[in-house]
C-alpha cells in the first residue's frame, strides 16, 4: 500500500496560550514557541506506518509513506523527523501559511496525488493552529473519492479500510474501496486501533506514536526529499478565504477559591445564582 | 441572489437542534446581504423534519428525501446540498461532525471558500465577515469569503438556538440529485450509538465534566452529581482514552464546545486543549486536589480537594439548597 501523509508544523500547540497579537491586530505572533509537528498529522504518520508493515516487524516496511509539507525550507526539520520515524520519502511544497487557505491546500495535494498515486491519503482531521477542519474533505471531494473523517479505527481488508469513525452519538463504520482519503482522530494511536492484513490481530502497539532511534535519525538524513514549486502544483494559487485582522479572546475574570463544600453551594446558590 | 441557505441536521427524522444555531447566523447575515433565508432538510424522514421547521422565519423549507439517504454519506449528500446551494449567495450548517464533514466537501463542489466554526458574523457594509477562534481558542481570526457562494460552519455554542416566532415557510420538494461518483466506493456499515438519557452535552444548561482521576468510578461518582443538576456529562481527552468515558462525551478543542450556565470540572488538570472547549461557559466550578492545578485559573470557583470525598458532600449540598 502507498500512503501519503500531509504534515503540518505548527507553533507548539501546549503554549497556544502564549501567542501575542499586536495591537494592530494585523498577525498572530508566535514567535518564541517551538515548532512541532501537528499531532493529528504526527498520528496520521504513525498509523500509515501501521497499515504498511507487521506490526511484530515494524522495521520491514510493506509498501510505501511519503510524507509531504507546504512550508518555508526550515519545515524540512519536520520532514526529516517524520523520515526517522519511519516514512520513506518526502516532498516540501514551497510556501508561506499566510499564503495558503485551505481550499489552495487542497488543490494542490490533489496535483501532487495525480502524480503520485497514492492508494490512501491520510492525513490529520484539523491542523491545530488554524483549526479548520476542512482540507481532507475537500481534497476528497475535489478527487471524487470516498472519505472518512475523523477516524479512530482502521482495519485493512483487500482493497478497502473498514474505517471506525468517532461522530455525534457514537462511532459510525464505513468501508472505503480504495483510493480514499481519510482523516485521523486522537484514538487512531490507542494500541489496537489500526491493523494491515499483515499484523496479527493479537498484536499490541504501544499506546502513542513511535520514537525514532537515533541511527533511523542518522539514516533519515540520506532519504529522498524533493522540493517543489507551489506553482507547478496549483496554477491559480489566489485563496478563497482571507484574514483581514486578528483579535485575542477576552480574558475571564479572576475567580475565587473557596474552603469547602458548604461555601460552594452558598456562592453557587446566592452569588451565581445557578442553581 | 442575496439569500442565505441553512443545511439542516436531521436525526431519525426529527430536525436536530444543532440546526437552530445555523438558523439564528442566518437570519442575521440574510438581514446584512439584503437577502432571505431558506432551509434545506434533506436525509431520511426529511418530510417529518421540515414541520419542526416551521415558524423559524424561512422563506422555504426544501425538502429532499430518498431512500439512499437512509444513512448519511457526505458521498451521497454533497452532490444535492450543492446544486440547491447554486441558487444562494452563503450556505451555513453548524460545525457539529454532520456540518464538518460534509460542507467542506459541498464547498469543494462549488467552487466556494470555506470558513469553520465561526462564532460571529460581522456586518461590514453590506458584505459579510466571520470571526472564527483558531489556536485552540486563543486567537480570534477575523475573515471574509471572497467567491461568489460562501460556505460556512457555525459553532452551536456561539450562536444561541432561533426560537419559533410564528408563520408558515413554504414548504417545496426537491429531487434528490443523486450520489457522485466516490459514492460508489463507500459503504456504510453501522452505527454504533451510545444512548444516554441525559441532555446533549452541546445544549444542556449545566455540564458535569469527569477527568484521568475519577479512573474506573467516573459513572459512580459523577451520575449521582448530574443526576441532581439535570446536567449533560463530559470528559476530558485523558478520561475518554482510558474508556472511562465515551469518545463522544469529550470536551475540548477537538472535541465538544460547550458554553453552559455552569460548568465543573473534576479531577481535571485543566490543558491548553480542554479549556478551548468550555472557557466560554457562563460559571466555571473546578475541584482538583492541587491548588496549582491550571483549570483554576479559568475557574469562578475553585475548590482544592479531593475529589472522591467532595463529590458525594457536592450532591447532597446541592439536594439540600434546591429543597
Ligand atoms: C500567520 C498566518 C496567516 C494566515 N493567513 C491566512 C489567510 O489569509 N487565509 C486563510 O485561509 N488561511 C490563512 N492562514 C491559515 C492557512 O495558512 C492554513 O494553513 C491553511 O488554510 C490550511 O490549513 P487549515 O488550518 O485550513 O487545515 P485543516 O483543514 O485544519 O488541516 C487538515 C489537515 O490538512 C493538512 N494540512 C493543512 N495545511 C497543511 C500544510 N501547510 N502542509 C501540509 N499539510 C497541511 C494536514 O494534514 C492537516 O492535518 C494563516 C495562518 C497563519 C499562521
Ligand atoms: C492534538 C490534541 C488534542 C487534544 N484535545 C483535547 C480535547 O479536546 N479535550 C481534552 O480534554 N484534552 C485534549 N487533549 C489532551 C490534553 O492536552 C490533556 O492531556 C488532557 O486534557 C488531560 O486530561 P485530564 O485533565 O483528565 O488529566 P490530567 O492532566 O492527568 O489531570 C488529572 C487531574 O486530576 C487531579 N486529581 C487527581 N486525583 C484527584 C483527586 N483524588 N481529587 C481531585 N483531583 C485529583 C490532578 O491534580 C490533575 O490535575 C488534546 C491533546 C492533543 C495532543
Amino acid at each position: 500500500m502507498k500512503i501519503l501523509v500531509p504534515l503540518k508544523r505548527v507553533a507548539d500547540p501546549d503554549n497556544a496560550n502564549k501567542v501575542k497579537i499586536p495591537a494592530s491586530g494585523e498577525k498572530i505572533d508566535t514567535a518564541g514557541l517551538e515548532w512541532k509537528p501537528n499531532p493529528f498529522d504526527e498520528y496520521a504518520l504513525e498509523a500509515a506506518l501501521r497499515l504498511t508493515e507487521n506490526g511484530t516487524q515494524p522495521k520491514v516496511r510493506a509498501g510505501e509513506v511519503v510524507v509531504v509539507t507546504f512550508g518555508p525550507k526550515e519545515t524540512e526539520t519536520t520532514l526529516r523527523a517524520a523520515l526517522a520515524t519511519g516514512a520513506d520519502r518526502a516532498i516540501r511544497v514551497d510556501a508561506t501559511d499566510d499564503k495558503l487557505d485551505g481550499d489552495l491546500v487542497a488543490r494542490a495535494l490533489r496535483a501532487l496525488v495525480e502524480k503520485e498515486k497514492p492508494d490512501v491519503v491520510l492525513m490529520g482531521k484539523q491542523a491545530v493552529d488554524g483549526d479548520s477542519n476542512q482540507v481532507g474533505q475537500i481534497l476528497a471531494e475535489l478527487l471524487d473519492w470516498p472519505m472518512a473523517t475523523f477516524a479512530a479505527t482502521i482495519r485493512e481488508e483487500a482493497g478497502a479500510l473498514l474505517v471506525g469513525r468517532e461522530v455525534d452519538g457514537g462511532v459510525s463504520t464505513l468501508r472505503v474501496k480504495l483510493p480514499a482519503v481519510v482523516t485521523v482522530d486522537l484514538r487512531i494511536v490507542a494500541p489496537t486501533s489500526v491493523y494491515s492484513l499483515k499484523t496479527p490481530q493479537t498484536h499490541k502497539y504501544n499506546d502513542g506514536v513511535r520514537f525514532a532511534a537515533l541511527p533511523a535519525i542518522m539514516a533519515a538524513k540520506k532519504k529522498p526529499l524533493a522540493e517543489v514549486k507551489l506553482a507547478d502544483l496549483a496554477s491559480d494559487q489566489a485563496t478563497k478565504v482571507s484574514y483581514h485582522g486578528f483579535a485575542a479572546p477576552p480574558a475571564r475574570k479572576a475567580g475565587i477559591k473557596v474552603k469547602d463544600v458548604g461555601e460552594l453551594v452558598s456562592k453557587l446558590k446566592n452569588e451565581a445564582k445557578v442553581l | 441572489m442575496a439569500d442565505v441557505l441553512v443545511v439542516a441536521e436531521v436525526a431519525e427524522g426529527k430536525l436536530k437542534k444543532t440546526t437552530h444555531s445555523a438558523v439564528t447566523f442566518a437570519q442575521k447575515a440574510a438581514a446584512t446581504i439584503g437577502g432571505s433565508f431558506s432551509i434545506l432538510v434533506i436525509g431520511d424522514g426529511a418530510g417529518k423534519a421540515a414541520a419542526e421547521a416551521q415558524g423559524l422565519g424561512a422563506a422555504k423549507l426544501l425538502v429532499v428525501e430518498d431512500a439512499s439517504l437512509k444513512n448519511y454519506l457526505a458521498e451521497r449528500y454533497a452532490p444535492t446540498v450543492a446544486a440547491v446551494a447554486k441558487g444562494y449567495a452563503v450556505v451555513v450548517g453548524t460545525a457539529s461532525a454532520y456540518g464538518k464533514d460534509l460542507l467542506p466537501r459541498v464547498a469543494a463542489r462549488l467552487g466556494a471558500g470555506y470558513a469553520s466554526d465561526i462564532t460571529e458574523v460581522l456586518a461590514d457594509g453590506g458584505t459579510l465577515k466571520y470571526k472564527r477562534p483558531m489556536f485552540a481558542g486563543n486567537a480570534f481570526g477575523i475573515c471574509s469569503i471572497s467567491t461568489p457562494i460562501q460556505v460556512v460552519s457555525v459553532r452551536q455554542s456561539a450562536f444561541a438556538a432561533a426560537e419559533p416566532t410564528g408563520g408558515q415557510s413554504a414548504v417545496e420538494t426537491v429531487a434528490y440529485a443523486g450520489p457522485s461518483k466516490a459514492a460508489e466506493r463507500v459503504e456504510f456499515v453501522s452505527f454504533d450509538q451510545v444512548k444516554s438519557a441525559r441532555p446533549e452535552l452541546t445544549e444542556a444548561r449545566v455540564v458535569v465534566s469527569g477527568g484521568r482521576a475519577l479512573k474506573e468510578k467516573f459513572n459512580q461518582v459523577l451520575d449521582p452529581l448530574a443526576d441532581v443538576l439535570g446536567a449533560a456529562v463530559g470528559a476530558s481527552r485523558a478520561a475518554c482514552d482510558a474508556g472511562y468515558a465515551p469518545s463522544d462525551l469529550q470536551v475540548g478543542q477537538t472535541g465538544k464546545i460547550v458554553a453552559p450556565q455552569l460548568y465543573f470540572a473534576i479531577g481535571i488538570s485543566g490543558a491548553i486543549q480542554h479549556l478551548a472547549g468550555m472557557k466560554g461557559s457562563k460559571v466555571i466550578v473546578a475541584i482538583n486536589k492541587d491548588a496549582d492545578a491550571p483549570i483554576f485559573q479559568v475557574a469562578d470557583y475553585g475548590l482544592v480537594a479531593d475529589l472522591f470525598a467532595t463529590v458525594p458532600e457536592l450532591v447532597k449540598g446541592i439536594q439540600a439548597a434546591k429543597g
